[in-house]
């Protein structure tokens, strides 16, 4: 599992880390989040390459677990 | 900040009636305007934000272009203006002196002279004008007045908000770049200046507030309901492929927010149609409410003169909602 760390993160750093996680390969990557507009913007980004896409929220972060 | 929430923040405070304002702040306006005799009226208006491009004698003209573009959406004449800058202290002066370039020189192309201005040090880079302009009190064009039966013509692209945040990702081509920068540095005085030849009856400028957040403002203001087709919109392209990308930003959800149950929009619009619309622009074109008799002369003189304009909606008698997206 590949992780991102995109906590306290604005768009569009947290989709741009997703992608270069994507370009590496990797079909299974968790991203860490704190804010919701990245949540969106994440997701719509990893089910346009074709990931499923995982979301679960604890106190204030949100993960989503990408997989393919 | 959006203006739902602005507008909730100011509307506890005394106001001192003036009865000479003519324009405040009750329609969200482009520019405040204060009567001085019947024949003048002076428009106010302040704008600056942070470096959206790398170049900062590019974001000097962007930042002047965009601050003077309300004096025009208002119907009126810019006149003179005050810089305003913030300066973080790692920045250099060549810099510096780069931004205020563009900026003076972008002021001189639409003949207005910068009289002075204010500097300060800060967190942030930040630069922008407070522009005064004038314009005859029966001639103001006001964002509140468009009459049901008018077209509406946008002189601008859509999707300037979307791009740059790719941009801030690297993901932009310096073709595209040169595209998005020339467009944010062209005055709205070109498409203002042929527009004003016909009957106007409402205007504004699309800026941070988005496509959909303009438009609603003008119907709330006018008490008509605004019909956007989809189809006739003017985007750049790459706007698609980067909203799908999920390269939305922050802007959207307020914009989105702020007009929520204002807004319909057709089963058939597409996601990215929707974030283009609701995307918000940097020193974004003209946003016409013209007379529907005059509406095809005007814009074949704007394409005529190589301006990006399309008819993009129409103005229709309120039916439950102020906007429509088809």
């Amino acid at each position: 599992m590949y992780k991102v760390d995109a906590k306290g993160l604005s768009c569009p750093e947290p989709v741009i880390l997703t992608m270069n996680a994507v370009k590496l390969g990797h079909k299974e990557i968790s991203v860490e989040l704190s804010d919701p507009v990245p949540v969106e913007n994440v997701t719509r980004y990893a089910k346009s390459q074709g990931f499923t896409v995982k979301e679960t929220k604890e106190n204030d972060i949100t993960t989503l677990l990408l997989t393919k | 900040m959006s203006a739902g929430t602005l507008k909730n923040l100011l509307k506890d405070f005394k106001k001192f009636n003036n009865k000479n304002l003519i324009v405040g702040f009750d329609n969200n306006d482009d520019a405040s305007v204060y009567k001085i005799s019947d024949d003048v009226a002076v428009i106010e208006s302040v704008d600056f934000f942070p470096p959206i491009v790398d170049d900062p004698y590019i974001y000097g003209q962007i930042a002047v272009a965009n601050s003077i573009s309300d004096i025009y959406a208002m119907g009126g004449t810019p006149t003179t203006a005050l810089n305003i800058l913030c300066i973080k202290s790692d920045i250099n002066e060549d810099v510096i002196r780069e931004i205020l370039k563009g900026g003076f020189n972008k002021a001189y192309e639409a003949e207005i002279t910068i009289a002075g201005g204010h500097t300060i040090n800060g967190d942030e880079l930040l630069y922008g004008l407070s522009v005064s302009g004038i314009v005859n009190p029966k001639k103001i064009l006001s964002n509140s007045s468009a009459k049901v039966g008018d077209k509406l013509i946008l002189t601008k692209k859509l999707g300037i908000g979307i791009i740059t945040t790719a941009l801030k990702g690297g993901l932009v081509s310096k073709t595209l770049e040169d595209e998005i920068c020339n467009q944010m540095s062209t005055l709205n005085k070109y498409s203002f200046d042929i527009a004003k030849k016909y009957k106007i009856n409402s205007l504004t400028d699309v800026t941070g507030f988005s496509l959909l957040g303009h438009s609603y403002e003008m119907a709330k203001g006018s008490k008509v309901c605004i019909n956007i087709y989809s189809n006739n919109l003017i985007y750049f392209n790459d706007a698609i492929n980067f909203s799908d990308m999920g390269l939305i930003p922050a802007g959207n959800k307020r914009n989105k927010e702020f007009t929520d149950g204002n807004v319909k929009i057709n089963d058939k619009i597409t996601q990215s149609i929707i974030d283009i619309c609701y995307s918000p622009e940097t020193s974004g074109g003209l946003l016409i409410s013209i007379d529907k008799n005059d509406a095809t002369n005007c814009i074949n003189e704007m394409k005529k003169n190589k301006i990006d304009a399309s008819i993009v909606g129409e103005v229709v008698e309120y039916n439950n909602t102020y906007v429509n997206l088809i």
